[in-house]
């Protein structure tokens, strides 16, 4: 099996636990004509369907994410990437097969998602917080951590929508990577962060992996996925074709 | 290969509770509620004075129609009194509902790409309903007050049992319609219909005796168990009538139409709940 070997270059630490567990998922989605009621019903009086075509993003894909385990999902746009995170996340739902987790897990598919631009970086800070599952006290505690992180102290009680986008990555960025979890999924990661920020983010979440966290990591950017990630998943027009080692997967990636 | 791995403590993400995750989330809740009230008039001059100003220019046009013009008022003592309790309910209603339709398609943002139980936006929209609510109902309070109100329990208890009556309904057909929004986006027009049917079908603009006169028995009765002619009702017994000496008698059989309404508003509520959660599943795609 694939995870086999996967599994073969972490035996020293044998006893993990699998914390994600996709089986034999499939993902059909029905590309609608329309959006009215109007439509609908005189397609269906004409036995007609509304949905005019299938188009298969993910097809039988089946893989297990150990514990700690950083992972890269990889492949080229439209692969079916992004539908595979949401269907981990529980934003979709597969159309067969499943998917378990276990633990806490933010369905964080893009980091930023929920800002609100009128809202200053502080209430910004505490809504996605929120959003990702955090309670009050846990927020206060780690409030100055994920300023401190994001080091815009100074603009945080500006409205964000002032913010540059990489000010604004940076502190959305900060909030999801301080959140209390045990899953972390993460689509497009930092892709405007400049370098200085970008190092401070893949130590930060070198001992996130440390310290236990799972992570499944979606970028284009291969040196960083080479830097953070152990092991790697091509996916290609909805297929896996490849599981294994982040070398062989980016050398297959590219084939 | 999985097979070897005990699955009881794992899940499936996306699969939740319903209505009951909402306790675990109050404090997003907490936060969508106050983005709510606190963004709606963002950059508009009059801020939160179109809370008021838009109930006052709807409570001056039925004033001077129907009061004056009809002469409502020389049948119903305080008929500004029983005119405002009944568009402060009405409203209320409208507001949630609307509010609740839509807020699932206007966080679309969020509901595509971050897992939520996603009954936190209707719930949080009809919570800013309620805080819009509030300032229009203490303005019906101070001007009771004046003509000489007193509270009592049972008035208190039938405002509570009206608030918690338009809630219900209000949750139940926002979920409804809020899920059948996101797929067909005409839902919108059944609920402006619905909003219509609202403002004129309950006793807000005349009695609850005129219906009575010109409907036939049993359609009297489909009448008044609708939740919201119930408490609207309910609102002008608790506000409305300690302010008058002589007014006409509340409709017979109130006990009777209220466990009605609340038994319609469980249906409503148990109906939109399962619509929501049947559809939900497809609700990032669809957005
Ligand atoms: N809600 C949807 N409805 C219809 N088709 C969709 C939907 N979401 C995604 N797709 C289709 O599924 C395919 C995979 O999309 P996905 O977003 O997963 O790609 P990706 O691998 O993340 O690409 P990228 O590298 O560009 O982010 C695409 O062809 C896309 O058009
Ligand atoms: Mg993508």
């Amino acid at each position: 099996m694939t995870h086999e070997a996967a599994s073969t270059d972490q035996s020293l630490t044998p006893a993990r636990k699998p914390s994600i567990i996709v089986e034999g998922v499939r993902k059909t989605f029905l590309l609608r004509r329309s959006h009215s009621f109007k439509e609908a019903v005189i397609g269906w009086i004409r036995g007609k369907d509304v949905w005019s075509k299938k188009f298969q993003a993910i097809d039988d894909v089946s893989f297990v994410i150990d514990e700690g385990e950083s992972v890269a999902i990889l492949g080229y746009n439209g692969s079916g990437k992004s539908t595979m995170l949401k269907m981990i996340s529980g934003v979709l739902e597969p159309d067969a097969g499943r998917v378990l987790v276990r633990g806490r897990l933010a369905g964080l598919i893009e980091v930023g998602a929920g800002f609100h631009p009128d809202l200053s970086g502080r209430e910004n800070v505490y809504l996605n917080a929120a959003i990702l599952g955090m309670k009050k006290h846990e927020i206060d505690a780690r409030f100055d951590d994920i300023v401190e992180f994001s080091g815009i102290e100074p603009f945080i009680d500006q409205e964000v929508k002032h913010y540059s986008s990489g000010m604004f990555m940076r502190l959305a960025f900060s909030v999801a990577i301080h959140a209390e979890l045990d899953i972390l999924l993460v689509d497009e990661i930092l892709s405007v962060g400049d370098a200085p920020f970008r190092a401070k983010c893949q130590e930060k979440i070198h001992s996130l992996a440390q310290e236990g966290k799972t992570m499944v990591i979606v970028s284009h950017d291969l040196d960083m996925v080479r830097d953070l990630c152990e092991r790697g998943i091509v996916i290609r027009e909805g297929h896996q074709i490849f599981d294994g080692p982040i070398e062989e997967a980016l050398e297959k990636l590219a084939s | 290969m999985t097979t070897s791995v005990d699955l009881t403590e794992y899940r499936q993400p996306g699969r939740g509770r319903g209505l009951l995750d909402v306790f675990s989330w109050r404090y997003l809740l907490r936060l969508l509620v106050r983005q709510g009230t606190q963004t709606r008039y963002r950059n508009s001059v009059l801020g939160w004075t179109w809370s008021y100003v838009k109930p006052a220019a709807q409570f001056l046009v039925f004033y001077i129609v129907m009061g004056v013009f009809l002469q409502f008022h020389r049948d119903i003592e305080n008929f500004a009194v029983y005119l405002f309790a009944g568009i402060v309910v009405v409203n209320f209603f409208n507001e949630a509902f609307g509010n609740a339709t839509r807020s699932i398609v206007d966080n679309g943002a969020l509901v595509k790409k971050i897992y939520l139980p996603r009954e936190l936006f209707p719930i949080a929209a009809i919570l800013v309903a309620f805080i819009h609510f509030l300032p229009q109902a203490a303005i019906l309070l101070v001007v009771c007050i004046l003509l000489g109100w007193v509270p009592s329990f049972a008035g208190i208890g039938a405002t509570l049992l009206a608030i918690a009556i338009v809630a219900a309904i209000a949750l139940g057909l926002g979920l409804f319609f809020g899920a059948l929004n996101v797929a067909y986006r005409d839902a919108q027009n059944f609920v402006e219909l619905i909003q219509l049917f609202s403002t004129w079908s309950v006793p807000v603009l005349y009695t609850w005796q005129m219906p009575e006169a010109q409907l036939p028995e049993w359609l009297f009765t489909v009448y008044m168990s609708n939740p919201l002619v119930v408490a609207v009702e309910l609102f002008h017994e608790a506000m409305w009538r300690p302010t008058t000496s002589s007014a006409f008698p509340p409709p017979e059989d109130m006990l009777l139409h209220g466990g009605v309404a609340i038994a319609i508003c469980i249906a409503a509520l148990t109906l939109g709940q399962t619509v929501f959660r049947r559809f939900e599943r497809r609700f990032a795609q669809e957005l």
